[in-house]
């Protein structure tokens, strides 16, 4: 009785990500979805790609993902089907149109203008003088005469 | 053995370390000020006094778990009679008020440890980076205190507690967050030195001497911490996944970057007396980004897989703090930042030149980073946009400025101070180049498929690790192999550690491209007594059988593992299910080895008969902990060397000679 109880626990708490049943038997269509799928986040969870979740939905994406496939779609066109039904969210890498523009490119542009800074304050200091400074020479000379 | 009055003795002593933190605050400050010897004295007995009231209550709340004292709320929601001993004491801080309170006793821990080990610093600076970190105390206590008290009773204590989540029952996670605060709230000291200074108007070498063992204390054991949360995702969460760029693990990383140029900038100012400012501003953002952190993992506003005790308005609260101790320091930085001169001039080409180079590097991806993480919250408020930022958009806006990092390196740390020829640092590096190419392009033809990564981390792996080795060597003099040898092991240990922590970089740049370059995996349905091939390894169902655990119940296969006719071992993977917190949890088996990991996960069992398996091959996995191990021993060598011990032991015993590095 208890194993049962046990048993039924467990079933009712699917655990697992890409599930064996789910799978496409042509390996390359499989690759793709599998691709695919880990750049899509599953709407209902915390942060986590379809291709990694547990929940039942993710689960549905992903098989709908696969049928979109099988139907011939293009990687893009299967993407933008999940895009047209869940909006940009479910998108983990963030398209570049509008103001992803600053995320995008915030960083490398920063990066550019510390190297520009970073050279002229370099530049702009004196370089290193090993020698002595006519005070100094003045003092040494001072010294040896004496 | 329930006591309920020591219980209110430990709310009463964490009440009372506020009032002394309140004291620490003001009294030396003001001492400083008007150059009063007495008010600047309090500062030492204040930090240790609340040191010691915080590590009672500590203790009492300790004492609360261990005993099941259900009386506490805290213990009753995170606690059970059932749980072994040691995830009782872990329960502790397994949970948000708990986890604050360790927050606060690592705070006044570190206050403590300054005062007593403060003996070579002025009194004047001492007595205001004490209070300064008492004022950091003061804003914790009052968080802990008001809005997260881990000592609330409960009128009618119940029989037994609702167990701590199972995810958390794990020697992995359990050690995870003690040293992941140690790194945040370490840099708290970098921070007091830092407004200290500014508020003194003055930064010398010394100073660069005495921030710089705190910073590299807290960034060893961030990088401990990371690593230890990277491990525990890569076993626990069932598919060997070891980062995902999650904003609570992104607010680790980003102090951890800054913390790393940090210690960089640090060594410029002690040893040139050059980019003071710089790094004073570095020493603030760190702790900025430790706090921005804090907020993050328990305000909730981004949604995170650790979801850990979100409530909006308590995060509210650390973006206060958060404000008024970045908004303070940084205002003062406006102010002072002038009165910073530097003394020490270098040309275009020098390892100050490098060092600037490494410090924008991190510190631009450390902005990746952060501009990322925050970047949902910031299209959602400004521009109407719902959008997810995912591992795709780092894994592309990051990893090239990483790879920027390793290539500069080498080069980097073997050109001279001051004014430094590129040729002539290039010149015991060339060998190195060339092997390293040498084996990116062996590694290109090994393996199948055409993908760039992997070769190119060989190639970084090898030019870093031989930029360090090379270093090593060159300071080792011209005469014969043995006397390099004795000369070699003659070197500072600072130089050690340098050279142990930039290996250890390699190592984990390696071990991370190897590990996504040439891992395989393979998920099917798998009736017992079935075999199948994965890479050169067979794997074998043999059992699947159900057992009972401490406080859970499980499913438990043994999989046996072949290569060839050789067996090379059984794993054991599991589906636990926990009764009381109703949850189940995976437990991968992993035969760990040098150069690869055997991953086996079970599931659930299907309809149609059998049960679903997932079996994975992961090549030099280990490498990407083991490198990060190896970079705070790095840290910890660094740590040990003379002229960091000998600042503290020169005021004590001018006469005393230091200990030769072994």
């Amino acid at each position: 009785m208890r194993w049962l109880l046990l048993t039924l626990c467990l079933l009712a708490a699917p655990l697992w990500a890409v599930e064996p049943g789910e799978m496409l038997d042509d390996p390359v269509l499989e690759e793709r979805a599998r691709s695919i799928s880990q750049g899509l986040r599953c709407p209902v969870c915390q942060n986590e790609s379809i291709d990694e979740s547990n929940a039942a939905l993710a689960k549905e994406l992903r098989i709908v993902l696969r049928e979109r496939l099988v139907a011939g779609d293009t990687d893009a066109e299967a993407i933008n089907f999940m895009v047209a039904r869940y909006g940009e969210f479910v998108l983990l890498q963030p398209n570049t149109r509008g103001a992803n523009l600053i995320l995008w490119f915030a960083a490398p542009a920063l990066f550019l203008i510390a190297l520009g800074i970073g050279w002229t304050a370099i530049r702009r200091r004196p370089v290193a003088d090993e020698g002595l400074s006519d005070a100094e020479k003045a003092e040494l000379e001072k010294i040896l005469r004496s | 053995m329930h006591c309920p009055m020591l219980i209110e003795l430990g709310h009463f002593a964490l009440i009372l370390a506020f009032g002394v933190a309140i004291v620490q605050m003001i009294v030396p400050l003001v001492g400083a000020h008007r150059g009063n010897a007495g008010w600047m004295a309090v500062a030492e007995p204040a930090a240790t006094v609340q040191f010691l009231l915080t590590g009672f209550a500590f203790a009492v709340l300790t004492w609360g778990f261990v005993t099941s004292d259900f009386s506490l709320q805290l213990v009753y929601l995170n606690s059970h009679t059932d749980k072994p001993m040691i995830y009782k004491i872990t329960g502790v801080w397994g949970n948000h008020e708990g986890s604050m309170l360790l927050w606060v006793l690592i705070l006044t821990l570190f206050g403590a440890l300054a005062a007593w080990f403060g003996d070579g610093l002025p009194a004047r600076l001492r007595a205001r980076v004490l209070a300064v970190q008492a004022a950091i105390a003061v804003a914790f206590f009052a968080f802990v205190i008001f809005t997260s008290n881990p000592f609330l009773r409960l009128e009618v204590p119940p029989l037994n507690g609702r167990d701590l989540n199972p995810l958390l029952q794990d020697p992995g996670l359990a050690f995870h967050p003690p040293f992941l605060y140690l790194g945040y709230v370490g840099l708290s000291m970098s921070f007091s030195f830092a407004v200290a200074a500014l508020i003194e108007g003055r930064v010398d070498a010394a100073w660069g001497r005495w921030v710089r063992p705190w910073t590299l204390a807290a960034w060893m054991f961030l990088t401990v911490g990371i690593a230890l949360g990277s491990w525990w995702a890569y076993y626990e969460l069932g598919w060997g996944g070891f980062w995902f760029w999650d904003p609570v693990e992104n607010a680790s990383f980003m102090p951890w970057l800054i913390a790393a140029a940090l210690l960089h900038s640090a060594i410029v100012v002690e040893k040139r007396e050059a980019l003071k400012s710089w790094t004073i501003l570095l020493a603030i953002l760190a702790f900025g980004f430790s706090l921005l952190g804090a907020f993050i993992v328990r305000s909730g506003v981004l949604t995170s897989v650790h979801a850990f005790a979100n409530d909006p308005e308590r995060g509210m609260l650390i973006l206060i703090i958060l404000a008024i101790f970045l908004g303070g320091a940084l205002t003062l930085f406006a102010v002072r930042a002038g009165a910073m001169e530097s003394k020490g001039v270098f040309s275009t080409v020098s390892r100050e030149s490098a060092l600037i180079l490494n410090n924008i590097l991190l510190a631009v991806s450390s902005f990746v980073v952060f501009i990322g993480t925050i970047w949902p919250l910031v299209a959602e408020l400004l521009f109407d946009r719902t959008l997810s930022v995912g591992p795709p958009f780092f894994d592309a806006a990051f990893t090239p400025f990483m790879v920027a990092l390793a290539i500069v390196l080498p080069l980097g740390s073997i050109l001279a101070w001051k004014r430094g020829t590129l040729g002539r640092a290039a010149k015991p590096l060339l060998g190195w180049l060339i092997l390293a190419v040498a084996l990116a392009g062996l590694a290109y033809a090994i393996q199948s498929g055409n993908s760039a990564l992997g070769p190119i981390g060989v190639a970084l792996g090898v030019w870093v690790v031989g930029g360090a080795v090379a270093d090593l060597w060159m300071r080792s003099g011209r005469e014969g192999l043995a006397d390099r040898l004795r000369r070699m092991r003659r070197l500072p240990r600072a130089d050690w550690g340098k050279a142990t922590a930039h290996i250890g970089m390699g190592v984990t740049i390696f071990g991370i491209a190897a590990m996504l370059a040439w891992q395989k995996e393979d998920i099917r349905v798998a009736e017992v007594g079935d075999r199948w091939d994965v890479g050169q390894f067979s794997f074998q169902l043999d059992n699947v059988r159900q057992e009972r655990g401490p406080n859970y119940l499980t499913t438990l296969a043994e999989i046996s593992i072949w290569r060839g006719t050789r067996e090379v071992t059984t794993l054991e993977p599991e589906k636990r299910f926990y009764q009381v917190a109703n949850m189940p949890t995976t437990e991968a088996a992993i035969a760990n080895g040098i150069l690869r990991d055997l991953y086996v996960v079970i599931g659930d069992p299907q309809e149609g008969g059998g049960w679903a398996v997932r079996v994975y091959v992961k090549p030099f996995a280990n490498w990407i902990w083991g490198g990060a191990i190896l970079m705070a021993l790095g840290g910890c060598l660094s740590l040990s060397d003379r002229r960091l011990r000998v600042g503290a032991a020169a005021a004590k015993k001018p006469t005393a000679k230091a200990v030769p590095a072994q």
